[in-house]
Parts: structure tokens; sequence; C-alpha cells
């Protein structure tokens, strides 16, 4: 057990180097290519997997600008649609005021000029009354109390109409 | 420079040789005297030791082939069986395995165990130790953890052994962790720096014991990955071994739940020891690598810090 056996160190030798060639072409070599092939597939796939990633995270940047801008898009189109109906709004409101007001300031006018000509008209109808009247008088005879009498009557008539 | 290693190792060797068999005949004279046989303890140091023949079950024992080439004694022995075994489970399960994970773009079950392993090989010991440059080295690692794993592994089935609880198969793979510790140095350094290196950066007035101390130090690191890998996979065995044999050695079956239970508990132990002395294997190499493998001028003072 502990003695040295050259023979046996030789044997060592021998198979160890057989070994070593043997393994190293049918072992080693495949094993160790086959390793690294997978390893770089890895690294391969990580790398792009992580470009797939920041694809995807710059999409969603992009998305929610787009997103962000719709949306002040839509309340800018909001307000300006309020903004032109309010004006619509006020500007109908002047309108119907200016026309109805026109419309009044006709009737006035109507009422005044209707009223003007009933007045002349009145007028008219009194002198011709008041001429009438000069003539019955004229024609009966004048005394004085009967003829005093008949101008109050005749006045009285005109206050009553 | 080997002959070296082995003239120290076997100047340690013969040291612990003795401690060892001192402690065996205490017991083995303590078991006498309960009644027990020394015999327990040559059947367990039997089981450790390496031998000219293998026990399959079934068929009883196996005898293996002697033979010499050039004065050597190269015969086959229980450890070299056991050393292709792991060699052979390793080219067919890891070529299978490569060749599944090759078409499969996700690898399930045991094609991803393995992976995890290899992983873990690259990135948490060559990477960190060795930096981008140590790639090239990487099979050369590989190879060495799930080599010393597979041996460790195959010491805990019924009628396994572990290699690596022998001497001399793991002062062979520190033998190949020296040489590519030089060689990476001397690759990323050049033959120059590589033995400036050895100056240890001193005044020259120094160098007559700063020379060989650095030398000793590049002798040191593998000669420690040598030992401590025997000496961790032969005590689990050691200790699971005497457990069981305090069942013979005290005669009764009494003893046998404990021990069980404890060998049990050893058992599982070895099997964390298996991956984990797999892997400080492993770690210190490219460890020693990486800092023989460093240009910069600091790095040769972090090369010393040992």
């Amino acid at each position: 057990m502990l003695d040295i056996n050259p023979g046996l160190i030789i044997w060592t030798i021998i198979t160890f180097a057989l070994l070593v060639v043997v393994l190293g072409k049918f072992a080693w070599k495949p094993l160790l290519q086959a390793l690294q092939a997978r390893e770089q597939e890895i690294a391969d796939s990580l790398k792009k997997a992580e470009e797939a990633k920041k694809d995807a995270e710059r999409m969603m940047q992009e998305n929610k600008i787009a997103m962000e801008k719709a949306s002040t898009e839509t309340a800018r189109l909001i307000a300006e649609g309020r903004a032109m109906a309010e004006q619509l709004k006020s500007d109908i409101v002047a309108k119907a005021n200016e026309s109805a007001k026109k419309l009044i300031d006709q009737a006035k006018d109507e009422i005044t000029r209707e009223k003007e000509s009933a007045l002349a008209q009145l007028r008219s109808e009194v002198a011709d009354l008041s001429i009438s009247v000069a003539e019955k008088i004229l024609d009966e005879s004048l005394d004085g109390a009967k003829q005093k009498k008949m101008v109050d009557k005749v006045l009285q008539q005109l206050q009553k109409n | 420079m080997f002959s070296w290693i082995l003239f120290s190792d076997k100047n340690i060797d013969h040291g612990s040789i003795d401690t060892v068999h001192a402690v065996v005949d205490t017991a083995a004279h303590a078991a006498g005297e309960h009644g027990g046989k020394e015999n327990v303890f040559t059947e367990l140091l039997h089981h450790i030791k390496d031998g000219s023949e293998i026990e399959l079950p079934f068929i009883g024992h196996v005898h293996l082939p002697h033979f010499h080439v050039f004065g050597i004694d190269m015969s086959v022995t229980k450890h070299v069986v056991f050393l292709w075994l792991a060699a052979i489970i390793l080219i067919v399960a890891l070529s299978i395995v490569a060749r599944k994970n090759l078409k499969n773009k996700v690898p399930r079950g045991f094609g991803n165990l393995i992976e995890v392993f290899v992983m873990f090989v690259r990135d948490e010991i060559v990477i960190p130790n060795m930096g981008k440059g140590g790639l090239k080295y990487l099979p050369y690692l590989l190879t060495n953890f799930f080599f010393i794993l597979a041996m460790n592994l195959l010491g805990l089935f019924p009628y396994g052994a572990s290699a690596t609880a022998n001497v001399s198969v793991t002062a062979g793979l520190a033998i190949i962790a020296f040489l590519m510790i030089q060689i990476s140095a001397i690759r990323a350094q050049g033959f120059g720096h590589y033995l400036g290196h050895l100056t240890g950066g001193v005044h020259w007035a120094l160098w007559p014991i700063m020379i060989p101390i650095e030398v000793l130090g590049l002798f040191t690191k593998p000669f420690a990955l040598c030992i401590r890998l025997f000496a961790n996979m032969t005590g689990g065995h050691i200790v699971i071994l005497a457990l069981i044999g305090l069942i013979f050695v005290f005669k009764t079956i009494v003893v046998a739940p404990i021990s069980i239970a404890f060998a049990l508990g050893i058992y599982m132990l070895e099997l964390f020891v298996a991956f984990l002395q797999a892997y400080i294997f492993t770690m210190l190499t490219s460890l020693f690598m990486g800092l023989g493998m460093q240009t910069e001028s600091h790095g040769s003072e972090q090369g010393h810090g040992h």
C-alpha cells in the first residue's frame, strides 16, 4: 500500500495521458461547444428581450404622449365650442332684443300717429259743430238769455264728448 | 528530478509504514487477548493493498498477468484494473453525454449533472484561479477532476477498490500536475523569466539560500497533492474496515448494529470526500498553475506565500 511501485506510476501516467486525449476529443470539445453555444444563445435572447422591453417602453411613452395630446385637444375643442355657443347665444339674444325694441318703437310711432290724426279729426269735427251751432243760433232769433243757454248747452255737449 | 520525489517519498513512507505496523501490532495484541485473531488486521490491510488478483462476484479470484518492460515491473495489478475501469467508464459515459448535450438544447438528467460539474470546473476553478488564459488547460483539469472522482467512487462499490488509495497512482497524478504547472509557467512567462522566478527576486547574495528553497517549493506542491489524495482515500477505507472488523474482533453480534451504523456514517462521509478530494486536487493544481502564469512582478510575491 505504501511502497512506491514505478510500474503503477507509469501506468497511471499512460492512462491519464490517453484519457486526456480521448476525452478531449470526444467529450470536452462537444460538451464545451454545446455549453458555449447555449450561453451565447441565452445572452442573445436576453439582449433581444432587453431591446423588446425598451421598444415597448418607448411605444408606451409615445402612446402616453399621444393620449395627452388628444385629451388637451379635446378640452380645447370643447372650450372653443362652448365659447362659440355663448357668442351665438348672446348674439341671438341681442338681435331679438333689438328687433323687439324696433317693434315697440314702431308701435309707439303708430300710436302717436293715430292719436294725432284722431285729434286732428276731432278738431275739425269740433270746428264743424261750432259752425253748425253758430248757424242754428243765428237762425233762431238771438235773444240774450236763450243764446247764453244754448252756448252753455253746446259747451256741455262738447265737454261730454 | 522525479527520482528526487520518489526518494523523498520513500523516506517518509518508511516512517509511516513503521507507525502503521506498530499500531496494527498493538491492536492485534489487544485483540488476541480478547480471543480475536491477527488475521482480521491482515485481512483489513489486504482490502486496501494493491494485489495481483481481483475478486469478482460469483466468479471468485481472477489472477492478473505479470510482465516486465525494460526491467520495470509493469504487471497489471488490481489498481491498474480499476484505473482502466474508471477511464473506460468516463470515456463511454462522457462521450454519450457530450453527443446528447450537443443535440439537446436543454440537457436533462445525467447530461445536466455532468454539465453542472463541467461548468463548476470552468467557472469556479479555472477562471478565478487562472483567468481566461487558463481555458486552454481546461481539458486537462476537467480530465483530472473526473478521473479522480471516478476512481474515488469506484472504491465505494462492493468488490471495488479506489486506485487513488494507492500512493503510486496519486504520485503519477502529481507528476502530471507538476509537469503541467511547470509547462504552463514556462509557456506564459518564457523560460528566462521562469528561471528568474526561482531566485525569488532577492539580492544576488541571497541566491544560494533562495534558489534551493524555491526549487524545493516546486516539488512540495505536487508532493502535497499526492499525499493528500492518497491519505484521504485510504483513511476512509481503513476506518470503515476497522469498524466492520470490530465485529470479528469482539466475536459478538451485539457490536454489529453499532459498527454498521458508524460504518454507514463514514461511508456517507467518504462519498462526500470522494467529491471533495477530486475538487481539491483540481483546484490546487489550477491555483498553482495560475500562480506560475502570472507575469507581473507582484505575482511572484503571491506565489511564494505558502
